[in-house]
Formats: structure tokens, C-alpha cells, sequence
């Protein structure tokens, strides 16, 4: 066995990639609040069931689990757990927890709560869209049919101790175990409250549900009993729910709010990036998000490489950044730089009409073809779609667009002859966890490419999944270099088919105001957004 | 007139029967997954299977259909998908706040609209006449999501008279109801200045003039009560306008009404509260309609319940 090696693998590919540890001041003061405003009622703090980017922080702070990130980077670290060991095979995670950590209603964590609230995310009566996230995990197969009495790779050997055992080796594993799904929860308090959980959290996370004012206001008070010392730095955080994004802003340069978390309205954006006092309040940082473009490939004329990979030089990619103000950096793979086996030395398909055309008229289409283009119809991706429209227009290809609402636009994807292109704004991939594997399975994998599916190039290259299939198996920590290579030629080799055209990576721009403080790595962490909840602190309580 | 009161209830609830059929019709049709929707994007074919077979979403449309049928009747709306939470407790939480923002709505376009009625009919053809004129247009085109964001603007961020959004205070009432009752006055003043015009042409007021009577008590006894009939039969269906209103003016203001709840019900295809809000603005608009019906003969004896 190999002694708590976690932060040689999996995370210290992460750490090349997502830099330093972020400055947080250790002694920054305890004390003061923040407010924070949204504009949709917060849907559920249920870890096993919350799954939106506005209940995932939250839910972040009110739960921990075994493993967690060093607050503002992608560096894995231990949370609840004490140590963590990796069988030299890879298959058996030993976790032992720390010394009295406690959930909110006061009673102190065992092994039999990681087992139970494993179970609980993987039950198929929990409907947990999480659950699976836990396929490694031995004897996932039977209970997440519904057969069997709970997870056999899950065994409690003490008090302190469990062991999870797997069915295949997976580097992801740890990612996983730090994923919210993975949160240690107490059972009495679940069944307790039933399908009311999700109102009624009980977590062992740094701040405790104090008031749920539904489509009003939820309020977090600090926990007392946090295993760790000195956090959270706030009293108290107050989500203002109802509030249009707009009128958020308003609240916030009146003085009545600190985040806007629904971000700066695009209308505004410019506004208040060239107010200097405002501007000076922004905090700018990468996002795990790629917007792209997808090209059905199983549907005539996209079938045909030479036509998908014209149609990645026909779009004007700066153009587009620049109807978003500059909001984005433009892309040429699916992973985001930030993301650990980026490629920065692949160059893409540069933007070139004249050889697209070409390329299109060596493919059969002199005169160009008609195809659609689904949307969904939510600002700016309509406008995109325009200027997407326009540049395929400049090849021959005439676009129809199909400004739909979310929903729609996901089933028109996941049905093969459906939607020959979508622009995937609104609905982009965000990483789940920071690691190249989240971008490849369920959007450009054969697993993905299935009814109901979120690959919606229907794109499917048996010999690239075994290479997937190998590099995950690389669970030595020792092999995260030759991990990472694996992946970053995976990616570049799936441009060579282009069944994306990736557009841009999204930035993140958070406005905060005067009163709160901390290293600028928090308020864009890449793990929670729109700020760490946790290590914020406020200047008034200094 | 009870003959009539059980004649209206029986029609009343056929025309429910009917919406809540449509309205599950509508939603079925919709090619969106609510399995998919709550499985998530990590989810494989077999999950998303396995919760459609729990939510019963695989039988046929009318086995569904009936089986919510007969819930309802138990008074059993279902639990929201995505919250989890019962829908009766959901639109239970919000529904004090929608009735609250919808009666203090139908008081200002009254005052509003009547005001402005009365007074242009008075001063018909004159400069004021034609200034409230043009008023009342803007305020019938005027779309209610750059009204609510301007008023806030004005009384919120500038004056800061009141507070930017909110709900708890008679102060965070007032923006919110101005928002909502101003498309309403807009039609009721055009609506009361038509029709003073109307009575005053009768020849019963050229009687009461004849007879010495001062001019304000003409126009309070004699021509505002006639005036203001066809005005009292819109409210019942004004309450229809109101419940797609309040989907803006909620969201504009953070008012947590049924209105936001709608909403991101619709975002998120979770069908059992879209359901759930559809029943109860439903019911309020066959409610306010079957009220103004009632309440017509009372006012005006020469209209007959038969």
C-alpha cells in the first residue's frame, strides 16, 4: 500500500495545470456577513439530488465529504477524511476519518455514515442524477438495478475506517469521492425528513442551514463545530432569491448586496466595466467550459468528414467573442485551458473561408447544402447563431435556425436524425471535476452517442475509447504524466474527425463588493461558483 | 338565482375537467424528457429507464392522465420533480404573496384607471383630455418588464424612497402593484371615459340638470354608478391578464409568488408543478369571472340571472 498519496496523482496533475495554492490568509478575522442574490428559488440542498450551478456551492458549504479541493485551485485534498491509501492495483481505497468531526445536529461522524450515504446516492429510488459517477465502485451494477442490499464494495472495518473497493481501476475515483454526490450525510436526519431533505439539509459542512424562506431567501449561519479551525471566515450568508439580474445589479451598487450570483448581466456588461470603480471591483478567471458547435455525424451532410471539417473553418471565431464583449477566449479543442491536458501547442483549424469552400467542393458540395441549426433561445445564442448562420453563408451553406427552449434543444440532441447541428450555449459542458475525463465520455464518447444521450455529434470511434477506457485505468499515481499525455493526444486526434467546431471558453467575470475580501483565486474558483463560501471574509469584521 | 349559482358550478367545474385535460395533453406532447431532465447529464440509458418506470411515465396517456385525475380529486397535486417537495405545500408558500400583489393591483388600476376616466370624460376633447389620452396608450403598450426596472430606477436607486425589490413591507408593495396595475388602468380609463361619456348623453342627466341638481352630485350619484357597470365585469376577467403578469412583474420585483414559481417549473419541465399553477391560476380566473357574473345583478337589477 502507498501511504496517503493522494497529492502525487490524480491532483498533482491538476496542480500543473491549476498553479499554485491559492493565498489564503489562514488569519484573515472571523466575523461579518455577506449577501448574496439570485434570481431562481434555490431548487434543493439535497447533496444526492442537487445538481444546478446555484445549489452546488451552496451545497458545498453545507456538506463535506472524504476528499475536497485547497479552496480557489483544481488540488485535490483531504476533507473529512484523515488519510487516504491506494492498494498498489489501484482497486482498494482505504479512508480513515478525522478525529471528532461532527454533522450539525451534533453527533459525531463513523464509517457507517460514508457507507450509508454512498448507498443512499446510488439507490435507484434516491433518483440521484449523480449516482452514476459511482460505476466504479464494486457491486454498482446490482444495487443501482435495484437488486442486492447495498454497495458490496463498501466495508465498514471500524469506526473510523472504510474501504471501498472497486471494479476497475480509475484514476477519477478521488475526484469523484470530492464530488457533492459523494457528501457524508446522517441517516436519521434523512429519514427524518424523507423527500423533504433537500429543505431540511443536515451536512457537516462549514456553514448550517438557519432559515429557508422559499422564493425569498435562505440564510447560512456559521457552524461552530467545523473540523476545520478559523473557518468559515462570515457569520452569516444570506441569499436573496427572486431577483432579476438586472435589479441585482441595482442592489449591489445601492450597497444592499455583495455578489450578484447570477453574474453581470451581458446588457450591463460594459457598462460596468468601464465605470473604473466598478470595474476595479471584478475579478476575472478561467472556467472548465467549452462552447462548441456539434456536427451530427451520422446525418448526411455532416457524415462526411471533409464537410465537418470545412464548417471548422468557416466560423469567424473572434467575431463571436467579441458580440459577447470579450467575455470568452475563442477554442480549437474541446478541453479549456485551464483544464489538465489542454493542448497548447495545437494550432486547430485556422479560420479560412476560401479553403473551406474548396474543401467543400473536394467533398461533393460545390454549391454548398441547406441544413439546420438548433439554439437554445436564451440571449446571447440566438446572436451567435446569427453570426454562425452568416459565416456558413459565406461558404454556400444555408442555416436554418431552431431557437428552441433548453429543454427541447437537449431531447432534439439526443435523438440521431434529429438536429444536424447544435450551438451548445446555455447548455455547454461545464466540468463536473477538474480532469480531462469528464469531457470525453458522456459528450463525445460511444456512451454518450445513445438515445437520450448528451452526445450530440453522435460521434463514436471504438478504437479512441479503448484509449480512453486505458488512460482511466492509470490509477498509479506515478503514471499521472504519461495519464495526462494519453489524454491530451485523445483529444487531438478527435479533432482530426472534427465532430465538434469549438467555439470559445467561457470567462468568468465576479462582481463583488467593497466589503468583502480574500485572495481573488475565491471569487472565481473553479469549484464553486461564483465564490468560495467557505474562506471569504469581510473587511468590517476586521 | 340558486337554480343559476349550481348551473355556473357545474360549468365551472367542466371547464376545469377541460383545462386540466388540455393542459396534461400539452405537456405530454412536449418532446422533453422530464426523466432526462432529472437524471442528469451523467446518467446512463438504464437510470433514465428506471426513473421514468418510477414516475409511471411509461403508461399510456390516459392511464396517467386518470391517475392524476383521481389525486386531484384527493386533493393530492404530486411532489415536484426536481424540488421533491409536495406541490399543494409549494404553491401553498407562495400563493398569500400572488393574491396579496393581485388585490393591491386591481385597487391602483381601479383608483388609477377611474380617476383618469372620469376625469377626461369631463374634460373631453380639452388638452387634459388628450394628455391622459395619450397617457393611458403608453401605459396599455408600455411593456411591464421596462416599467418595473424603470420605477425601480426612479423611486429606488435615485429617490431611494423604496427598497430595490423585496418582499415583507408595505413599502416593497407599492412599486410591484404600480407595475402590475398599470396596464389595467390604462384599458379602464379608456374604457370609464367612454362610457361617462355615454351616461352623461342620457336623458336622465339632462333631467337631474334641469331639476338644479349641483354638477358633483350628478356625476357621483347619477353618472358614476351608471358608468361604471361594463367596468366591474372586467375585473373578473381582468384576473386572467393578471396571472400572465404577475410572471414578469414577480420576476422583475423578487416578489415570491406563484408567478416565479411558474416559471422555473416551465425552465425545468418539472410537469407536476407547471400542473399544479396552471389548476390554480385556473381556477382563480373561472372563479373571478363566475364572482363578476354574480356580482352584475346585484348592481344593476336589469341585468337577470336566469
Amino acid at each position: 500500500m502507498k501511504r496517503n498519496t493522494f497529492l502525487a496523482g490524480v491532483a498533482g496533475l491538476a496542480l500543473a495545470a491549476g498553479g499554485a495554492f491559492a493565498q489564503v490568509n489562514e488569519d484573515a478575522p472571523q466575523g461579518g456577513e455577506m449577501v448574496v442574490t439570485y434570481q431562481d428559488d434555490v431548487a434543493t440542498l439535497d447533496p444526492a439530488i442537487g445538481y444546478d450551478w446555484q445549489n452546488w456551492s451552496m451545497i458545498k458549504s453545507l456538506f463535506d465529504g472524504l476528499m475536497g479541493y485547497e479552496p480557489g485551485t483544481t488540488t485535490l485534498r483531504n476533507e473529512l477524511a484523515a488519510s487516504h491509501e491506494i492498494s498498489d492495483d489501484g482497486m482498494v481505497h482505504t479512508f480513515v476519518l478525522k478525529d471528532g468531526i461532527k454533522f450539525h445536529n451534533g453527533r459525531e461522524i463513523i464509517a457507517e455514515d460514508v457507507k450509508y450515504s454512498l448507498e443512499r446516492v446510488t439507490d435507484p429510488t434516491t433518483r440521484s442524477p449523480g449516482a452514476g459517477f459511482f460505476g466504479m465502485i464494486d457491486g454498482f451494477d446490482t444495487w443501482n438495478a435495484g437488486e442486492g442490499d447495498g454497495l458490496s464494495g463498501v466495508e465498514v472495518i471500524d469506526d473510523k475506517t472504510v474501504q471501498i473497493t472497486l471494479s476497475r481501476p480509475d484514476a477519477t475515483f478521488t475526484h469523484v469521492m470530492a464530488l457533492n454526490f459523494a457528501s457524508i450525510v446522517p441517516r436519521e436526519a434523512v429519514e427524518a425528513s424523507g423527500e423533504d431533505f433537500g429543505r431540511e439539509p443536515v451536512g457537516s459542512g462549514a456553514f448550517r442551514l438557519a432559515e429557508w424562506t422559499p422564493g425569498q431567501q435562505v440564510v447560512f449561519e456559521r457552524f461552530e463545530d467545523y473540523h476545520r479551525a478559523g473557518v468559515p471566515k462570515l457569520d452569516k450568508v444570506t441569499f436573496d432569491i427572486g431577483l432579476d439580474p438586472t435589479v441585482a445589479l441595482l442592489r449591489l451598487q445601492n450597497g444592499d448586496a455583495d455578489v450578484p450570483g447570477d453574474g453581470i448581466p451581458p446588457a450591463q456588461f460594459l457598462q460596468v466595466m468601464n465605470n473604473p470603480e466598478q470595474a476595479d471591483n471584478v475579478v476575472e478567471g478561467g472556467q472548465l467550459h467549452t462552447g462548441y458547435i456539434t456536427l451530427n455525424t451520422q446525418m448526411a451532410p455532416f457524415d462526411n468528414v471533409n464537410v465537418r471539417k470545412a464548417m471548422n473553418m468557416a466560423i469567424n471565431k473572434d467575431r463571436i467573442v467579441q458580440m459577447i464583449n470579450g467575455r470568452a477566449v475563442p477554442a480549437n479543442q474541446p478541453l479549456p485551458p485551464s483544464m489538465p491536458g489542454y493542448a497548447d501547442d495545437y494550432e486547430g483549424y485556422p479560420f479560412d473561408p476560401e479553403a473551406a469552400r474548396a474543401m467543400l467542393a473536394e467533398a461533393g458540395f460545390p454549391d454548398g447544402f441547406t441544413t439546420e441549426l438548433f439554439v437554445m433561445n436564451v440571449d446571447p445564442n440566438p446572436r451567435i447563431a446569427q453570426a454562425i448562420q452568416q459565416d456558413l453563408s459565406e461558404i454556400g451553406v444555408k442555416v436554418e435556425i431552431r431557437s428552441l427552449a433548453q429543454s427541447n434543444v437537449i431531447a432534439a440532441g439526443g435523438e440521431a436524425d434529429q438536429a444536424p447541428m447544435i450551438w451548445s450555449g446555455g447548455m455547454a459542458w461545464i466540468a463536473d471535476f477538474p480532469d480531462p475525463s469528464n469531457f470525453y465520455g458522456p459528450i463525445l464518447g460511444c456512451a454518450g452517442a445513445v438515445s437520450g444521450g448528451w452526445n450530440w455529434s453522435w460521434y463514436c470511434n471504438k478504437e479512441l475509447d479503448a484509449r480512453a477506457a486505458e488512460a482511466d485505468a492509470m490509477a498509479d499515481p506515478a503514471l499521472a504524466d504519461e495519464r495526462e499525455e494519453a489524454w491530451r493526444s485523445i483529444y487531438v486526434d478527435i479533432m482530426d474527425d472534427a465532430p465538434w467546431v469549438p467555439v470559445f471558453n467561457e470567462q468568468r467575470f465576479t462582481l463583488v463588493s467593497d466589503r468583502m475580501a480574500g485572495d481573488d483565486s475565491l471569487f472565481v474558483d473553479p469549484v464553486h461558483i461564483p465564490v468560495n463560501y467557505d474562506y471569504i471574509y469581510s473587511v468590517e469584521a476586521e | 338565482m340558486s337554480g343559476y349559482l349550481v348551473r355556473r358550478l357545474i360549468e365551472s367545474a367542466l371547464i376545469l375537467l377541460g383545462i386540466t385535460f388540455v393542459t396534461f395533453v400539452l405537456l405530454y406532447m412536449v418532446p422533453a424528457d422530464p426523466a432526462r431532465q432529472i437524471a442528469g447529464r451523467s446518467a446512463t440509458a438504464e437510470t433514465v429507464a428506471n426513473i421514468r418506470d418510477q414516475l409511471g411515465l411509461n403508461d399510456p396517456l390516459f392511464v396517467q392522465y386518470f391517475r392524476y385525475l383521481g389525486n386531484l380529486l384527493q386533493g393530492d397535486m404530486g411532489r415536484s420533480y426536481l424540488q421533491r417537495a409536495e406541490v399543494a405545500d409549494l404553491i401553498a408558500a407562495r400563493l398569500p404573496a400572488s393574491l396579496l400583489l393581485m388585490v393591491s393591483a386591481i385597487v391602483t388600476e381601479l383608483i388609477l384607471g377611474l380617476t383618469i376616466g372620469v376625469v377626461a370624460a369631463l374634460r373631453r376633447n380639452r388638452p387634459a383630455d388628450h394628455t391622459l389620452m395619450i397617457f393611458s396608450f403608453v401605459s396599455i403598450s408600455a411593456p411591464q418588464f421596462v416599467i418595473g426596472i424603470l420605477l425601480l430606477y426612479v423611486f429606488s436607486v435615485q429617490f431611494g424612497w423604496l427598497p430595490i425589490g423585496g418582499y415583507g413591507t408595505f413599502a416593497h408593495l407599492i412599486l410591484p402593484s404600480i407595475t402590475l396595475g398599470f396596464l389595467g388602468a390604462g384599458w379602464y380609463s379608456r374604457m370609464m371615459r367612454s362610457s361617462m361619456i355615454d351616461v352623461l348623453e342620457q336623458d336622465f342627466v339632462r333631467t337631474a340638470r334641469a331639476k338644479g341638481l349641483s354638477r358633483l352630485h350628478i356625476i357621483t350619484r347619477h353618472v358614476m354608478p351608471n358608468a361604471i357597470l361594463p367596468v366591474i365585469a372586467m375585473i373578473g376577467i381582468d384576473i386572467g391578464l393578471f396571472m400572465s403578469g404577475i410572471v414578469v412583474v414577480e420576476s422583475v420585483f423578487g416578489w415570491p409568488g406563484i408567478g416565479q414559481l411558474a416559471w422555473q417549473a416551465i425552465q425545468r419541465v418539472d410537469i407536476p408543478v407547471i400542473m399544479g399553477v396552471t389548476m390554480v391560476s385556473a381556477t382563480a380566473i373561472v372563479l373571478g369571472n363566475l364572482i363578476a357574473d354574480l356580482v352584475a345583478p346585484l348592481i344593476d337589477p336589469r341585468i337577470k340571472t336566469k
